[in-house]
């Protein structure tokens, strides 16, 4: 049985700050520089949030953000934990703070210097300062390293096992990349992705090339989570959680869950999925449109499988028919995602999400987009969520 | 530096990679017997293969050989470098770097591939081509670049005998602590090591003697790893271990292309293995190409020490 929290909390306002390779300002800043601009899309004072949610990677602390911003008491902070995994986890916490009254307002926010500080890309190498040190000590030693090369040993199985080529991944990459063209707050706005540029591009660890993988990006996402009640008296169409769900598989790791029967079968947005289906009451052939967590090109195509869009062995030949693509069955990173727009460890995601169910993507597609689904990272405890209007 | 100056050092720099250092020259000495045995008593080498004639007429070769790894000494200058070296793109290079402040010098690795035996009166060829120069890295010399060099050594028919990769790091020099002066020896970078805890410890000293041990629950008897205080199947918390023989099967692999990392292989190749005794380990596959390597492909492994601080379990193919 899962929990009931169909409509129970709203998004009321989103917004990031610009993105860049070299923010020039505080994580702290890009925090309440997106935070203020979801409050200015909602039409609230930051006096009104009561409550914060964020990823534990996440540097700065709810009640220096609350000092910044000008806050006032806050009754609830939450933070999730897993990177990538923690992007629809923190909307999770918020959600359930909102549904069970613990707070009335809460921001979800997630602002890093993802390039110009600590990135991403180097992986666990250098000083070891986690708990999770024991972990990555059974694969530093050999060279497995970064996000990259844990990603390529599933996707490398996932290939063996599917026979889908990469030819998959490159038109996720371009597709992906085709959106992030008319976005003005994508790095990669107005340079498309042609063929041999990306057949041509650096290996990273095989079969992930260059423009297989997400940028390192500086910049902030937030958005802000209210009762249904309350979203009815703001400024923007109301856009509800119609379902929210975390999920951890058996024998997970983090990233390195290289010890199950099966190591390609990302079990956990398979749970996650089977729990935003049931507490939503909806389908996949419900879901309109989606924002699929991209930290790599594979990340896409093990979802769609996972969340049904398509079954196992056949995302290849689901995303090499279009169904990505603006008039596609199913418009997905109409952002530009994390590998064109910016790697905000997909909280730019609920961003996007909210804005196709408002209607007001820069990329809507031109059907009507009753529901969108928004997932987190792949290969990490991690989770998904579904938005849709009020009804 | 300013971002601008900084901007047009790197400019100068990278427009040496690639650029010849020098053509195919041959050694001044063709291959003979005192050099070798010159060099085998200096390293200690009593293998008779490369000094003992007679041994080596009934050895399989009908000849002795030169060591491998002497490959690179054949076309060293010798005692005339001490008059001053001739200029070349690579000391062109280097001076560049003296000239911004990057006096440091620092050898960090040597890598050799050997592709075929030369015996006395072989001639070796050498020529040489700057490889690759890394970006800026702040490293604890000081902030610096690595520059590598690739040598090929081929014999008087042209055929390829081995190469040798050289990395440098140019650094500006930092103050260093009174303690790290004097004799100090210099710190190669190795590889990033695993920390040890009470329930990882065990398995990785079993490692450094040479063992490779796979935790086994005392009550259920059911296999685990990575360890872990209590079995998952039972929960019992008593456990002992059983030595695995090293056998196994590629269930996914991968090779790290990027970024490079101080202190591993260039382009280290990492492995899901299934061991015969039924859990899975990630290691390393050595002693064949990438491009040889596929998911089912059979493995046997061997604990090697693979730098001077580090131990680990590496496979071959079976």
């Amino acid at each position: 049985m899962v929990a009931n929290i169909r409509d129970k909390a709203a998004i009321v306002g989103v917004a990031n700050t610009a993105f860049s390779k070299d923010s020039g300002v505080s994580e702290l800043s890009l925090a309440v520089q997106a935070i203020k601009g979801a409050c200015d899309d909602a039409g609230i004072h930051p006096r009104e949030i009561d409550g914060f949610a964020t990823f534990t990677l996440d540097t700065n602390d709810e009640i220096e953000v609350a000092r910044a911003l000008g806050c006032g008491d806050l009754t609830f902070w939450g933070r999730s934990h897993y990177g990538g995994g923690a992007a629809t986890g923190s909307l999770h916490q918020a959600v359930m703070a909102v549904a069970t009254g613990m707070a009335e307002c809460v921001a979800v926010f997630r602002a890093l210097n993802g390039r110009s500080g600590h990135r991403y890309s180097q992986g666990v190498s250098g000083e070891l300062l986690t708990a999770d040190a024991i972990h990555w000590g059974w694969y530093t030693p050999y060279g497995l390293l970064t996000p990259a090369s844990w990603t390529a040993m599933i996707t490398q199985r996932w290939m063996h096992r599917t026979g889908v080529t990469k030819e998959a991944m490159f038109e996720v990459a371009r597709c992906t990349r085709e959106y992030a063209v008319s976005n003005p707050n994508a790095f990669f706005h107005g340079q498309p992705l042609d063929r041999d540029t990306y057949f041509n591009a650096r290996m990273i660890a095989d079969p992930l090339q260059l423009f297989d993988c997400c940028q390192e990006s500086d910049g902030g996402s937030a958005i802000i989570v209210t009762t249904p009640q309350r979203a009815r008296d703001l400024k923007q169409p109301v856009v509800t959680v119609k379902g929210v769900a975390q999920a951890s598989a058996q024998g997970q790791e983090q990233m390195t869950s290289f010890y199950r029967d099966e190591i390609s079968d990302v079990s956990e947005h398979r749970i996650a999925a089977g729990d935003c289906y049931e507490m939503s009451g909806l389908r996949p052939s419900d879901i309109d449109a989606a924002v699929i967590y991209d930290a790599f090109t594979p990340n896409v195509l093990l979802q769609l499988e996972a969340w049904d869009f398509c079954k196992f062995g056949e995302a290849g030949d689901f995303v090499l028919d279009g169904n990505l693509r603006p008039d596609g069955r199913l418009p997905t990173n109409t952002h530009g995602g994390q590998l064109s727009e910016a790697y905000i460890h997909g909280v730019n995601g609920l961003v996007e999400a909210t804005r196709l169910v408002r209607g007001q993507s820069v990329n809507q597609p031109g059907k009507q987009v009753d529901h969108a689904l928004v997932t987190s990272g792949v290969g990490i405890p991690t989770g998904g969520a579904i938005l849709g209007k009020l009804d | 530096m300013t971002p601008e100056e900084q901007k047009a050092f790197e400019d100068r720099i990278y427009a040496y990679v690639g650029v010849k250092v020098c053509e195919r020259t041959a050694a001044k000495d063709a291959v003979n017997p005192a050099m070798i045995r010159h060099w085998a008593e200096a390293m200690g080498d009593t293998n008779p293969a490369y000094t003992d004639e007679t041994w080596a007429a009934n050895s399989r070769r009908g000849k002795t050989i030169a060591p491998p790894a002497m490959m690179y000494a054949w076309n060293q200058e010798g005692f005339t470098v001490t008059r001053g070296r001739a200029s070349d793109p690579q000391t062109d290079m280097v001076e560049l770097f003296n000239e911004y402040g990057f006096t440091g010098v620092l050898g960090t690795n040597v890598t050799q591939e050997y592709f075929k035996e030369v015996s006395p009166g072989d001639t070796l060829y050498l020529e040489m081509e700057i490889d690759s120069i890394s970006e800026r890295k702040a490293t604890a010399r000081g902030i610096g670049y690595f520059f590598e060099t690739l040598a090929t050594f081929s014999d008087q028919n042209g055929e390829k005998v081995g190469t040798q990769r050289f990395r440098v790091l140019k650094f500006i020099p930092q103050e260093q602590p009174t303690a790290a002066t004097g004799d100090d020896k210099l710190e190669v970078p190795t590889r990033i090591p695993s920390p040890r805890g009470h329930d990882n410890g065990w398995w990785w000293q079993a490692v450094d003697e040479g063992k490779l041990l796979i935790q086994r629950c005392k009550r259920c008897q059911v296999l685990r790893h990575p360890p872990r205080p209590m079995c998952g199947e039972c929960q019992s918390l008593e456990w002992d271990s059983i030595e695995s023989g090293m056998e196994g099967e590629v269930i996914s692999y991968t090779c790290l292309r990027h970024p490079a990392i101080p202190g591993y292989p260039k382009d280290p190749v990492c492995a899901v293995i299934k061991l015969a005794e039924g859990t899975n380990l990630v290691a390393n596959i050595v002693g064949c190409d990438y491009d040889d390597v596929f998911i089912g492909m059979k493995l046997k492994g061997r604990i090697e020490q693979v730098d001077e601080k580090t131990t680990l379990p590496q496979f071959y193919p079976a």
